[in-house]
């Protein structure tokens, strides 16, 4: 039993990561905007984080600053790089895909450069060690959800009710689904745009701090952020663009994460070392199945923002 | 009495590139009236209300409103001053509730309440007369219904000046007189009204001044009271044109079209085409009539191919001409026994008979040609992609609604654009390029297309002229049976009468001219027979010369009964 509980509380913290990455993507996609860009700007925020914690990593400075210091150079990161896909998508009406992919392979590479050079055993001094909350010095499981977790919850769910709830959700859906009619109602679309991508960003940025600092906590894990980012972006369309759908989704993509690990420990299956990867497949397999179904059902309320990966352009004529 | 001024424009000039949109412009307003803006295409009036709506900035001139200068720089600005527009193409949200569209963008202290927009919604709609269910989403919504969001959504937000563009150009007879009676109401309530159209008859009946724009001028304002049509289009295109579609009586209609019990399901499965039978003849036009997205677009579709019908029949029928009889294939035993059933006539089209007579006669008849039959072409058109049908040998054309989409490459040229008829032609793998080039010179000529040369991209010509190019294309290719959906849309009047008399002259030929329309002064000037389609099923078939506008618009909304008798 205790077995079972572990699988899912561990996907619970993995699934963190896609919460934050998932709930970032839908913001820019409900501004109109496809950000193909998050796997980097996740792995900028990472690494922005990590840049932060390992100058202050070793200083006397209380411990939950030192946190929130880490967390605000990964807000930067992110939100540096959300600023510059916003200027180019927004204000210079390039393409969306091409700056996207761009913006990813800037980031995956300036974050494999930024670290190498850094100190694994000063910036992993982040909020594994120094401050969680509620379940500090717990030994079982449960240790493995921290404040960064139930701040990827609370994000979520917040995102959720600001969209659905409020007049700057519903002038935010206007922009993405029909940008000529939010103009026409004297909605300033350049701005919601570059809000949404650059809020969307940073919250996708603490997912790339989160799962280096925080869930794995080792030197090596910032080489899987970019996989992640993209799964993050797969995730957005089984949520139907709804954030607090992506707690759910992002749980079973963690489970079926963290499957290849825990299965070995089921009394009865051997799983042998070829198996693994095939395992680990599943995810991509998922999303695969869930991009096929979501293409068949056509209820227009589950259907992306009407002009996603469009420009807008006020006197095109 | 004398009115107030609500709105001044002084010396407005609008340029786009090197393209004078307006042209120092002056326009007042007054409150409480209906001030019409009449003008071509391309003369300007949207531009310039585009300006008074925030949309645009004008390069140059003043707006005064109650006597003060304004800077309108944008919608929002435009809404500060009390000033809202009404596109012609709705800038509504699908995916959002009417009630949500309403209070979109609106700034506001109290709390975010939908149910209390509702509420507001609905005083809104009874004070002057609409009906609206504020919950339903703009996607169920009829064009009227969408209309009716945009006009509460302008008065939502305090507007006293309206502007609507071109706001009857999609609703049926009934809903216009709805939507003037609306605006009678809001003229008492003191608010003004501009209402943007080409249509003169409602120019007539619903405004209390008209102003005439032309190439971005102003020409004249005038009070409706004071004027009539005629003078109206002089202004208007500054030369005095005939007004009038010069219908011929149909010669010699035969049937060319046969349509029987035509079912057509969409991609999602819905029912579009409902049991369609109808029959065009040559040498006759047959109007479709219907509000727009009844089916009209897949029934020509399916007629020419482009979409897999479920069930039905299309029958192509050509009257070939007389032929005499000969003994070539017959004997005289058989040419008696056809006669016998009727099958032969005479010069006069009279049957002839040989009972009685002798064989040596009937020889000799036959021989002098004096004995013809009729030999029909029957074919089936169920079930062929256009290729197969060309092949064929069935001249079929089609001007689809979507020019650029569907109809024309915007990025080839005139000449490139013609080939796209006739690229099979010529010798393997080769392009024959010079007749293609020396038709595109015709139709330039003929149609009177404005353009550099055969060699500009058909994108960068106005739609008229784009259109010209389609229907040119289509026309050169003789065609016996000829569709057109909405083919002058867009169009200013100089170029819809062009193409008025060109599907004029193709039934004058013997085409059967299928026309679809939605301008229902034309199909009772144009069509000979019209047949008016509502929810994918045709509702009557009428005689063009002898029905009403009213008859008409009641077939558009009439419901299918068999239908009803199924829900049930």
């Amino acid at each position: 039993m205790n077995m079972w509980l572990n699988f899912l509380i561990d996907a619970f913290a993995f699934g963190a990561t896609f919460i934050y990455g998932s709930t970032g993507e839908i913001l820019t996609e409900k501004a109109g905007h496809l950000n193909l860009g998050i796997p980097g700007i996740m792995c900028m925020g990472g690494a922005g984080g990590c840049l932060v914690l390992n100058m202050i990593g070793r200083s006397d400075l209380p411990p939950f600053l030192i946190v929130i210091l880490g967390i605000l150079g990964a807000l930067v990161f992110s939100m540096l790089c959300g600023l510059i896909y916003s200027f180019l998508t927004v204000s210079l009406r390039s393409n969306q895909n091409v700056t996207g992919l761009a913006l990813t392979t800037f980031g995956v590479g300036l974050m494999k450069v930024l670290m190498i050079k850094l100190d694994a055993t000063i910036y992993l001094v982040g909020p594994k060690q120094m401050y969680r909350w509620p379940f500090a010095g717990r030994q079982d499981s449960l240790q493995a959800l921290g404040v960064l977790f139930f701040m990827a919850v609370l994000i979520a769910l917040a995102a959720g009710w600001v969209l659905t709830r409020t007049r700057i959700g519903l002038n935010l859906r206007a922009v993405g689904e029909n940008p000529a009619t939010a103009d026409a109602v004297g909605i300033n679309v350049t701005r919601y745009k570059y809000m949404a991508t650059c809020i969307g960003s940073g919250i996708a940025g603490l997912g790339g701090f989160y799962y280096i600092i925080d869930y794995m906590a080792s030197q090596e894990a910032y080489l899987s952020v970019e996989a992640l980012g993209w799964l993050s972006i797969a995730l957005v369309i089984f949520a139907l663009w709804r954030p607090p759908l992506t707690i759910i989704g992002s749980t079973l993509f963690g489970l079926l994460f963290s499957c290849a690990s825990f299965i070995t420990n089921i009394p009865g299956i051997t799983v042998t070392m070829a198996m693994k990867p095939l395992l680990q497949m599943l995810p991509y397999v998922v999303t695969i199945i869930v991009l096929v179904i979501s293409s068949i059902r056509n209820k227009r309320e589950n259907q992306p923002p009407a002009s996603l990966g469009l420009s807008y352009f006020r006197e095109e004529r | 009495m004398e009115k107030k001024l609500a709105l001044q424009m002084r010396g407005i000039t609008k340029r786009f590139g090197t393209v004078l949109a307006n042209d120092h412009l002056d326009l007042d307003v007054y409150q409480g009236e209906i001030l019409a803006i009449l003008g071509e295409n391309g003369c300007g009036k949207t531009t310039l209300m585009n300006m008074i709506a925030g949309i645009y900035f004008p390069d140059e001139g003043e707006i005064l409103i109650d006597g003060k200068e304004v800077v309108i720089r944008s919608p929002k600005d435009a809404f500060d001053h009390r000033i809202g527009m009404v596109h012609q193409h709705f800038k509504l949200v699908d995916l959002f509730t009417a009630a949500e569209n309403v209070v979109l963008g609106t700034q506001s202290d109290e709390k975010y309440n939908l149910k209390a927009v509702n509420a507001e919604v609905n005083q809104i709609a009874d004070r002057y007369g609409f009906h609206l269910d504020p919950a339903k989403k703009i996607y169920d919504m009829s064009v009227s219904e969408k209309q009716t969001v945009e006009i509460i959504k302008v008065l939502y937000r305090g507007a006293d000046i309206l502007i609507l563009d071109e706001p009857t150009a999609v609703l049926t007879p009934q809903e216009i007189t709805r939507l003037f009676a609306v605006l009678r109401r809001m003229r008492t309530d003191g608010k003004s009204i501009i209402i943007i159209t080409h249509k003169l008859n409602e120019v007539m009946e619903v405004s209390d001044r008209v102003a005439i724009l032309r190439r971005g001028q102003h020409v004249a304002t005038v009070r409706t009271a004071e004027t009539n049509e005629a003078d109206l289009t002089t202004m208007m295109v500054g030369r005095r044109i005939d007004l009038n579609i010069h219908r011929s009586q149909p010669v010699n209609a035969l049937p060319r079209l046969i349509v029987e019990g035509l079912n057509l399901y969409n991609a999602e499965g819905i029912h579009v085409l409902k049991d369609i039978s109808f029959t065009s003849n040559g040498g006759e036009i047959l109007g479709i009539a219907g509000i727009a997205g009844s089916g009209q677009r897949e029934l020509l579709e399916s007629i020419s191919g482009l979409q897999p019908v479920a069930s039905g029949k299309i029958t192509f029928f050509n009257p070939k001409k007389d032929r005499p009889v000969s003994f070539f294939h017959k004997s005289m035993k058989q040419v008696r026994a056809l006669a016998d059933k009727g099958a032969f006539h005479d010069r006069n089209m009279n049957s002839v008979n040989f009972r009685g007579m002798r064989s040596k006669a009937v020889r000799k008849m036959v021989k002098d040609g004096d004995v013809l039959f009729r030999e029909d072409e029957v074919m089936n058109l169920r079930d062929k992609d256009p290729l197969e049908i060309r092949r064929l040998g069935i001249h079929l054309s089609f001007v689809p609604e979507d020019r650029l989409g569907m109809g024309l490459v915007g990025s080839m040229n005139i000449t490139d654009n013609m080939m796209l008829r006739s690229y099979r032609k010529g010798p393997a793998g080769f392009l024959n390029r010079k007749k293609p080039k020396a038709q595109a010179e015709t139709i330039i000529r003929d149609l009177e297309i404005v353009t550099p040369g055969v060699g500009t991209p058909v994108r960068r010509l106005s739609g008229g002229n784009v259109q010209k190019v389609l229907v040119g294309r289509e026309i050169a290719y003789t065609p016996k049976v000829l569709m057109a959906a909405y083919p002058v849309r867009g169009l200013d009047i100089g170029s819809s009468y062009t193409i008025y008399n060109l599907l004029n002259r193709q039934k004058e030929s013997g085409v059967a001219v299928i026309y679809v329309g939605e301008d229902l002064d034309v199909l009772l000037e144009l069509c000979d027979r019209i047949m008016v389609m509502n929810g994918g099923a045709v509702t009557g078939i009428v005689d063009a010369r002898t029905t009403t506008k009213e008859e008409i618009g009641l077939l558009m909304v009439k419901t299918d009964e068999r239908k009803e008798a199924e829900d049930a």
